[in-house]
């Protein structure tokens, strides 16, 4: 019988073949033949993990600049700006990925796994580097642009002027200092999260949970107020009667 | 969607969602079981479902991934 091949990333064993470790995590051989490979490359030594390394580098690279692409036309990015940021965003995912190897799963594809942190890294730097708005300010003037954010016809004027006024006077009621700044900027402001986030020294998800919780409380005024409905769809706007 | 209902849809909150840090863990096995049957996942990460319909961010990260995995697949 054939000495079973094991390889430790970070705190997962991968099994080779033979292998009978219950404890260990994923096992290698249970996965699509494309994510295999990839383990075991990237855990091997010497030259085969520098050539799935380099061969890393390029996926990445590729999804990266494609991505950018994508992206671009919110920012007006472009040319080698904008494939400089490419590049980067493809190193810096390689990098996560190398130090993040231990924690995959196997849940998925190791490319789809790979794909989410360059699909980040892109998102995150355009964002951070690229939005060039002026700071917000919670002045009248931003506040009267928020019906043309969405959209709101002038027509509807009298209905969207009771609304605004609603809105802004639970933003000064009912929000935290904190709640108060993170739903002006992106709400009234039109900031994007990721921007803010990075403003403030906050990741994503507690910005995130800031702002659900403006939401929530800026929706019960408006609903306690009579100045939207409660019903769950098609919502109406407009005083409730 | 037009006028209020834009604004009616930012300001609705699911009890349901997962919030970005969860989202973004599981946002590989998602966009995978998304390509596959949205039914599917939309019934089996029901939190993941409801975080992606109200954050911008995360929504356009998943769309980004799921592009990805179509140019290679």
């Amino acid at each position: 019988m054939a000495t079973p091949e094991i390889r430790s990333i970070g705190s997962v064993t991968y099994r080779g073949p033979g292998g009978a470790d219950e404890r260990a995590g994923p096992d290698i051989d249970q996965m699509d033949a494309d994510t295999a490979y990839w383990l075991r490359s990237l855990t091997a030594s010497g030259r085969e993990r520098d050539t799935a390394l380099v061969r890393l580098h390029a996926l990445l690279l590729r999804i990266a600049r494609s991505e950018a692409r994508r992206r671009s036309p919110q920012f007006g990015v472009t040319g080698p700006e904008l494939d400089d940021l490419a590049h980067q965003a493809a190193a810096d995912a390689l990098l996560a990925i190398t130090t993040k190897l231990g924690q995959f799963r196997g849940d998925s594809r190791f490319t789809t796994w790979a794909y989410k942190f360059v699909v980040f890294e892109v998102g995150a730097k355009i964002n951070r580097h690229h939005w060039q708005r002026p700071g917000v300010a919670m002045d009248g003037q931003a506040w009267e642009r928020l019906p043309a954010r969405f959209g709101m016809q002038p027509e509807a004027q009298l209905d969207w002027r009771d609304l605004v006024a609603g809105v802004r006077q639970a933003v000064e009621q009912e929000l935290t200092e904190r709640q108060r700044r993170v739903f002006v900027a992106i709400m009234v402001g039109g900031m994007p999260l990721d921007v803010l986030a990075a403003q403030i020294g906050a990741n994503r998800n507690a910005v995130y949970k800031t702002m659900f919780d403006a939401r929530r409380k800026i929706r019960a005024a408006l609903v306690a107020d009579g100045l939207i409905k409660e019903s769950t769809s098609d919502q109406t706007w407009g005083r409730a009667t | 969607m037009t006028d209020w209902a834009a604004l009616d849809h930012l300001l609705r909150t699911d009890p349901l969602d997962a919030g970005c840090g969860r989202a973004m863990e599981l946002l590989d096995v998602y966009a995978e079981l998304l390509r596959q049957d949205g039914d599917v996942a939309r019934a089996r990460y029901p939190q993941v479902a409801a975080h992606v319909r109200a954050c911008g961010p995360c929504a356009e990260d998943l769309e980004g991934l799921l592009q990805a995995m179509e140019q290679t697949n």
